[in-house]
């Protein structure tokens, strides 16, 4: 693999189209042995607790991967990955490459167009964003933004039109593939979440900042019209997100003030809700699918669920690290025991052997009733103290909610939705570095850094070992949109793993 | 104060009169009393002190304690308590007058000295909660400092903060200047061919029909969702509405039953009361009633059914009520000794049962080797043949017998469950009866004196079962355990008792037979004997609800005045059937 490229003026090392020509690929990438779809070799045989998850789980081989950038194409065909200044886009059913870009530099931003023709490249140490269209190969774009400089990119939904903002959020340039319009949207506040689109991709909401008061407007994605410009009542906005619905937007204050504001699309304050004074307020909201719930998590330690007719807060979930409670199942991570037969390990160890030592296989075990999690004291001299919910997500049914409380690290709390109590906790050796729901189940894939994914479902949950050769850190994870596969990324790698359920087979 | 007067004792008789008269005082003087009872348990010197007093004088040293006083008092500048001597010699008297007056000023300046500690008490307390309050105060003052501290930090914060930005966009702005008006050619974008629109179509100018179209769309957008959600709201709402019609119904279906029953045996039921409920019910009946939405019928809705919940509430009260007091009343012991009655009582018949069963068995053994005995001599088959089938038939006869008595075993079994059954529902109505009739019996004995009528209804249950004291054989009068038990129960201790007596299960359940019929037909006389007492029986317990629930809505509180009187009419008399 080649070095990164140091950022010479004139140095252009690399040729200046990317195409698919094979002579440039490496060798063992080019000519690797792609059978259909998975090595078998590579199977993990995995017998769930209940079928209801599934019976058999494959494993794909290891691909090289940079900046953990990968993703699959909206209409769930493709996989996009890079690996350093190239890009490659295999085909999910065989996982043979389908088309092979090479950019400018490192890629440090992938993105696929919502119609799944076009992916963007971002590199934004040279303020760059290449685009490549899937159907044609040799049709190229390259937007330069110049000394602006670059610090996001991204689609609008209808895919002909990149957003990129510049450095020290000096404007958002609105740049156009069908047109040689530009547009610029000047005042674009730097903030955690500052544009969100709809849903259906007619409307975009921009947090803006002028003269020291925050601001919001509406776009119509269509034809960039201003819809809505309103100043919003807050110290210093921190994000805003559309309901799934796109008739409400959720707009937050920063964690100085618990403060959350509800706009309609027409610009209404529909409500404002405040829980507390003083002490550090939101974290990370969610908007359950339905659009009708709110979930907001806070550094109290607490997830509190608004309802969407009167706004006003249904319940509130408590995080203690302690769990009384017999009814709620909390499933434990353990290490299974291994027998270590000394004298038929092999010296010098073979790697295969080193890494059977280090990747020891885990499992989950019923923790009996009052179990208390492992904590973390979070230090309070420093700035962004590791406590409070910092993770939620609903499942795409809106029957379950996921939570991660930052002061214990090691737990995924799910939440029963429709009986409004707690559920289940999963308690991992590790700390927790992301889930994710599948998007057709209530089926939820967890990480936390170890060579294991672990899934949860009503039914139960499993922890498998990627039966990878050395250590495969799983550090994020993100679901095809079938819920059949998903691709499991470590720092440098990328390993797919496909469920199958025992009626497929 | 008493060691005080210990101390005059010893002083002649004239001086003990005023001295009494202080020492009563001084008793009477509560704070005295307090500051002593105060005071003597907190000193543990105090009663040693005491101690030292009483042994102080005696007979023998009265001159030497007389004059260890004077030396005291002298010291403490009293005057002493010795006449002026005039000769060196002569042994000085004790001055009367000088004693007394000293003791006079002792007990002001002990009066003044428990006025003064009284003072520093109250004062101690009135610190106390003083310090409490302040402390309280401190501790708000505290918080709100704080408070202010961090507000003041707050606006401080955000004031630099604004200040700060304001450079910041200063600079900002200064650094788009120059990013934009230094023409920068590098800000572009290189692009082979424009590619079409995703929708395929051309992009339209932005004019201000565009807008205006827009601005349509998002209302129409707007317009959905909220349409939307007033259907989810309607479905919702019907919903609701529909459970609760469904709860209203079964709570009238639940209630009227029980109203209806009375009328049944009495005539003279107030109409308005079942016209009230007709009319509900007939109200339901229109099936579209709940689609209106409007709030008179809303109104009605919520009224009937708090209506009925309440009656429904204090009928199961009431129900607690008489469960509690069937509890309270002993009856352990006979629910105890019928069981275990009845379960002997089983386990013989089991037994007899099991024995018939092994006859039956050896039989059919005994009638196979014969078969197979038969079979196996071809030779003298032929001869037997005849005779087989003569013992064939015998035997067959015979199979048919014992299949007759196993079936009348069976038959003996099912009736004796059955009797234990019909044992249980007699049980408990007579549990509900006594509960019943205990009720009526405190009613009588609190408020209702005057109308011994009540009376009438538990003495006619009772009085009904008396004739079947007589019909029952095997009762043993010595073991009625409850002098208050009504018929019901009577007849259950009895025939519990009778089981073990009798000899076979057959006659058991003759004796069982007859008397559920002989109890059947007396309860039913009883009801149909005994109107009257009941009606007036029945007003009572209404009066008394009326009254209870004068606060309530007229109208709700009067039917369930009449709904509750019935119902527990009923529950007293209906199930004591079997």
């Amino acid at each position: 693999m080649r070095p990164p490229q140091p950022l010479g003026a004139g140095a252009h090392p690399v040729p200046p189209r990317g195409c698919q020509l094979l002579s440039q690929l490496q060798p063992e990438e080019a000519l690797l042995p792609l059978p259909s779809r998975v090595s078998r070799a590579l199977r993990a045989l995995v017998y769930w607790p209940a079928a209801a998850l599934a019976s058999v789980m494959n494993f794909s081989e290891v691909f090289k991967l940079s900046n953990q950038l990968s993703k699959f194409s909206p209409n769930g065909k493709f996989l996009a990955s890079c690996v350093q200044y190239r890009l490659v886009v295999r085909d999910v059913s065989t996982l043979q490459i389908f088309q092979l870009y090479t950019c400018l530099d490192q890629i440090h931003h992938l993105e696929w167009s919502a119609d799944s023709l076009f992916i963007l490249c971002a590199m934004y140490k040279r303020g760059l964003v290449q685009v490549w269209s899937l159907e044609q190969p040799e049709w190229h774009c390259k937007i330069d933004e110049g000394s602006a400089g670059l610090v996001a990119s991204c689609w609008s939904p209808d895919g002909r039109h990149i957003l990129n903002t510049t450095e020290f959020h000096l404007r958002i340039t609105v740049w156009s593939l069908c047109t040689k319009s530009v547009s610029y949207i000047k005042y674009p506040k730097a903030c955690q979440q500052g544009i969100s689109f709809t849903k259906d991709g007619r409307y975009m909401a921009l947090a803006e900042r002028r003269d020291c008061k925050d601001y919001i407007s509406l776009f119509v994605c269509s034809d960039w019209q201003l819809l809505r410009h309103f100043e919003t009542d807050t110290q210093d906005l921190a994000g805003i997100e559309w309901a799934p619905n796109g008739c409400v937007l959720a707009a937050w204050d920063s964690c100085l003030e618990y403060k959350i504001l509800l706009y309609s699309l027409d610009g209404r304050l529909l409500s404002t809700y405040s829980a507390y004074e003083w002490s550090l307020g939101i974290k990370a909201i969610a908007w359950s699918p339905s659009s009708q719930f709110l979930a907001i998590g806070s550094y109290d330690e607490k997830v509190r669920i608004l309802n969407h007719v009167t706004w006003k807060m249904i319940t509130e979930f408590g995080h203690p690290a302690t769990i009384n409670n017999p009814k709620i199942v909390v499933y434990k991570e353990t290490e299974k025991s291994q027998n270590l037969e000394m004298e038929n390990l092999p010296f010098p160890p073979t790697k295969a052997a080193a890494s059977s030592l280090f990747n020891t296989e885990t499992k989950y075990e019923v923790a009996s009733s009052p179990v208390s999690l492992q904590t973390l004291k979070p230090l309070t001299d420093r700035p962004n103290p590791k406590i409070g919910i910092g993770a939620l997500a609903f499942s795409p049914d809106n029957c379950f909610l996921a939570t991660r409380n930052d002061n214990i690290p090691n737990a995924v709390w799910i939440w029963d939705i429709q009986k409004l109590k707690l559920f289940v906790v999963l308690e991992h050796l590790s700390a927790v570095r992301s889930f994710q729901w599948d998007p057709q189940q209530a089926r939820l894939a967890v990480c936390t850094g170890r060579s294991q994914v672990y899934l949860w479902s009503p039914a139960g949950c499993v922890s498998v070992q990627v039966p990878a050769e050395g250590d495969f850190q799983i550090l994020s994870l993100c679901w095809h949109q079938s819920g059949d596969s998903m691709a499991l990324l470590s720092k440098d790698q990328l390993c797919l793993c496909y469920l199958e359920n025992e009626g497929v087979k | 104060m008493g060691d005080w007067k210990t101390i005059t004792v010893p002083i002649p008789s004239s001086e003990s009169k005023n001295i009494s008269q202080f020492t009563s005082e001084t008793n009477m003087s509560p704070s005295s009393l307090y500051s002593q009872q105060v005071l003597c348990p907190s000193l543990p010197l105090a009663k040693s002190v005491h101690n030292f007093f009483r042994a102080f004088c005696t007979e023998e040293n009265v001159d030497q304690s007389i004059s260890y006083l004077d030396q005291e008092l002298t010291t403490l500048g009293f005057p002493s308590l010795y006449e002026e001597s005039k000769g060196k010699e002569v042994k000085r008297d004790l001055n009367i007058v000088a004693v007394l007056n000293c003791i006079q000023e002792l007990l002001v300046l002990h009066r003044k000295n428990l006025l003064a500690q009284e003072n520093v008490e109250t004062q101690n307390l009135k610190l106390g909660s003083d310090m409490e309050h302040l402390q309280n105060c401190y501790s708000k003052l505290k918080v709100q400092k704080l408070q202010n501290i961090i507000a003041s930090r707050a606006t401080q914060y955000n004031h630099d903060m604004k200040r700060k930005e304001r450079e910041y966009n200063k600079l900002k702005e200064r650094l788009h200047q120059l990013v934009m008006n230094k023409k920068d050619k590098k800000a572009a974008m290189d692009i082979l061919n424009y590619v079409g629109r995703a929708d395929g179509k051309r992009g339209a100018w932005r004019t201000g029909k565009t807008e205006a179209r827009n601005e349509d769309e998002m209302y129409k957008v707007l317009l959905s969702d909220y349409e939307q959600r007033q259907k989810q709201i309607l479905l919702e709402n019907a919903e609701l509405k529909k459970v609760l019609q469904q709860m209203k119904k079964e709570m009238i279906s639940l209630l009227t039953p029980q109203k209806q029953k009375p009328k049944e045996k009495t005539e003279d039921i107030p109409g308005t009361v079942l016209s009230d409920v007709e009319e509900d019910t007939a109200e339901l009946s229109k099936e579209n009633m709940w689609e209106l939405s409007c709030e008179t019928v809303r109104e009605q809705l919520t009224n009937s059914i708090r209506k009925q919940w309440r009656i429904l509430k204090s009928h199961v009260e009431k129900l607690d009520n008489q469960v509690s007091k069937v509890h309270l009343g002993g009856f352990k012991d006979e629910e105890v000794i019928s069981r275990q009655d009845h379960e002997q009582e089983t386990e013989k018949l089991e037994l007899e049962i099991q024995q018939c069963k092994e006859m039956i068995q050896t039989q059919q053994q005994l009638l196979q080797q014969q078969f197979t005995a038969t079979c196996d001599d071809d030779t003298s088959s032929l001869l037997q043949d005849c005779y087989l089938l003569e013992e064939k038939e015998r035997l067959e006869e015979e199979w048919a017998l014992f299949k007759e008595q196993k079936k009348n075993f069976e038959k003996e079994r099912r009736s004796f469950t059955e009797a234990a059954i019909r044992l249980g529902l007699e049980r408990k109505a007579f549990e509900e009866d006594r509960a019943g009739w205990l009720k009526q019996q405190f009613l009588n004995m609190t408020s209702f004196d005057s109308k011994n009528s009540e009376n009438g209804k538990p003495q006619s249950a009772f009085s009904g079962s008396s004739d079947q004291d007589n019909l029952t054989l095997h009762s043993k009068p010595g073991q009625k355990s409850c002098s208050v038990s009504s018929g019901s129960s009577v007849r259950a201790s009895k025939l519990t008792k009778s089981l073990p007596v009798s000899p076979s299960a057959s006659e058991l359940f003759q004796t069982i037979r007859h008397m559920s019929e002989n109890s059947s037909s007396s309860v039913l006389n009883v009801a149909v004997e005994d109107t009257k007492p009941n009606q007036v029986g029945r007003e009572c317990p209404a009066q008394k609800w009326s009254v209870a629930s004068r606060s309530d809505s007229q109208e709700g509180g009067c039917s369930g005045s009449r709904s509750l009187a019935c119902t527990d009419w009923s529950i007293e008399h209906g199930d004591g059937l079997p």
